[in-house]
């Protein structure tokens, strides 16, 4: 090969620095996640998190490949049953599912019989007779993928339930932050912006308090729920004073859909106090990673500086969103599970 | 375990064997020109970094060393007990008309091998595939067959063979056993 051997790029060394030791994943194989469904980060214990994001690595270069497509899920059929609307969970929970070869089959509501006005339990169980393995689920009332999940023996995975969870956009973003900064513990989480209508802030604050990070929240106090304390974090009402010790800076999206009261005077008084610009940034101590789950509001919770800055990990989230939700539908999958029971 | 186990290869055995492997894939490839080692995860892995380090010593050239993790292509995965964990692939050079020679410890059904060349036929046309394995132990389920052999050891189903390598278990050797304890199948394919 020496005519092409410049092609070659030097290899590492076989077995990688990994949490699962090398060797050993013959006699583990667990009784977490995979048996489960994923509805809530809240019940997963640590060793689950850590084995779907440790699978996600694995995940990692299929989407480098030339023909982006590994067997693992030949013959599933996973259904998307979306009852909001979604164009990035969707698409990727889609996208993951089709790489492990599975049959995907979109049911969007505004087109189902859900506007005729058939019930969630009989449409879960119409999906049941038709033989879907996986039922992702997204709808605006929490406690929902529950529900379908003691319909039938199909593994349900929570893509947002109202106000409740969001498991998966939580799960890519600490995967998104291991990558970056090599592991979560004692990291400084800084979460901003309407916490009380955020299934995302929730699941995250359950998960990255789980790995071991500190997380602070800062918003203005119409838009954080009493007792947010109790969950671990540390609530400030102002920027400045997160600014010394803050890692990561997650940025939500305010969420005009939600908002039928008025929470704050105006969007441009909430961008003058809590939008995130460059200059603000540079105020902050250290290098701040900026995530931000979109669908962004530029201009509101972030500047199109910044959106479009080097410091920004969107894209990253984005693409590891695929290679997250390749993981869990993988984890997840697994036949012959006995009924479990839902969290 | 220990009652009914016979080292069959030793250090020095597991060496000698795979030198002469380098050799013959040397000899069989007139050199090598265009050549990939593919280590299957995990005990393949550090063959195949062995057969280029020998190769390198030989000929003076650094064959490229992929790896790859063949579990989302087993035939059994949906009957498993548990969902096994899925390592890490890393082909760090283009599978499209190089010559593969996979790497692995030991060839049992060939159910592994038929997974390997189904994930290496993903990523690329390879011109070639060949195989290479330390240990031969028969009861073939599939119509393949290794091209380099460190040693052919007739098994019963029974018995199991078990490849130590000092990059993964910390010593080497090769042990033969018969132990009705062993009885998970998870991981002999």
């Amino acid at each position: 090969m020496s005519a092409t051997t410049g092609e070659y790029i030097k290899t590492t060394p076989a077995i990688k620095d990994r949490s699962v030791e090398a060797g050993t994943e013959k006699s583990r194989g667990g009784d977490h996640i995979m048996d489960k469904d994923l509805i809530r980060i809240r019940t997963l214990d640590k060793e689950d998190i850590v084995r779907i994001l440790d699978q996600a690595e694995s995940f990692y270069e299929i989407l480098d490949r030339p023909i982006r497509k590994v067997p693992a899920l030949r013959g599933k059929i996973v259904v998307n049953l979306f009852f909001e609307p979604s164009t990035r969970t969707r698409t990727s929970f889609e996208l993951a599912a089709k790489t492990l070869s599975a049959d995907v089959v979109n049911i969007a509501t505004k087109v189902s019989s859900a506007v005729k006005g058939e019930s969630i339990k009989d449409t879960a169980l119409t999906l049941k007779s038709l033989g879907a393995n996986i039922i992702i689920v997204r709808h605006s009332h929490p406690g929902v993928p529950e529900l379908i999940s003691k319909q039938g023996d199909f593994k349900v995975i929570n893509a947002g339930d109202g106000w409740g969870e969001h498991p998966t956009q939580s799960l890519l973003d600490l995967f998104t932050i291991r990558r970056k900064m090599g592991s979560l513990k004692d990291l400084h989480v800084t979460i901003m912006g309407d916490i009380t209508h955020s299934r995302v802030a929730r699941s995250n604050i359950y998960a990255l308090t789980k790995m071991g990070a500190h997380v602070h929240i800062v918003a203005p106090p119409t838009l954080v729920p009493a007792c947010l304390e109790k969950l671990g974090v540390k609530v400030h009402y102002h920027i400045e004073e997160v600014m010394e010790y803050t890692d990561i800076l997650y940025l939500l999206r305010i969420q005009m859909e939600r908002l039928e009261q008025s929470f704050f005077p105006s969007l441009r008084e909430y961008a003058q106090f809590f939008g995130v610009n460059a200059k603000r940034l540079e105020q902050f101590s250290k290098e701040v990673m900026v995530m931000h789950p979109g669908p962004i509001n530029r201009g509101v919770e972030i500047s199109h500086d910044v959106a479009d800055g080097m410091d920004t990990y969107i894209e990253e989230q984005v693409r590891n969103g695929v290679v997250v939700r390749m993981a869990i539908l993988y984890l997840i999958s697994r036949e012959g599970a006995g009924r479990h029971d839902v969290a | 375990m220990a009652s009914n186990t016979v080292e069959i290869m030793d250090k020095d055995g597991i060496n000698r064997a795979l030198v002469r492997i380098a050799h013959e894939i040397l000899e069989k490839n007139k050199g090598a020109e265009n050549i990939g080692l593919v280590g299957l995860q995990t005990r393949g892995v550090p063959i195949a970094y062995r057969l280029q380090r020998i190769i390198r010593d030989i000929e003076g050239l650094e064959l490229p060393v992929g790896i790859l993790d063949i579990t989302l292509y087993r035939d059994d995965l949906m009957h498993l007990q548990h969902q096994p964990n899925v390592n890490v692939t890393e082909i760090p050079f283009r599978v499209e008309n190089s010559r593969i020679i996979i790497c692995d410890e030991v060839i049992y059904t060939g159910r592994t091998i038929r997974a390997a060349m189904d994930a290496l036929m993903d990523q690329g046309r390879p011109h070639m595939i060949q195989l290479a394995v330390l240990i031969d132990r028969g009861h073939r389920e599939l119509p393949i067959r290794a091209d380099y052999v460190g040693k052919n050891i007739p098994t019963s189903r029974l018995e199991w063979v078990n490849v130590q390598l000092k990059e993964v278990d910390g010593t080497d050797g090769v042990l033969l056993g018969r132990n009705l304890d062993r009885t998970s199948s998870e991981g002999t394919i």
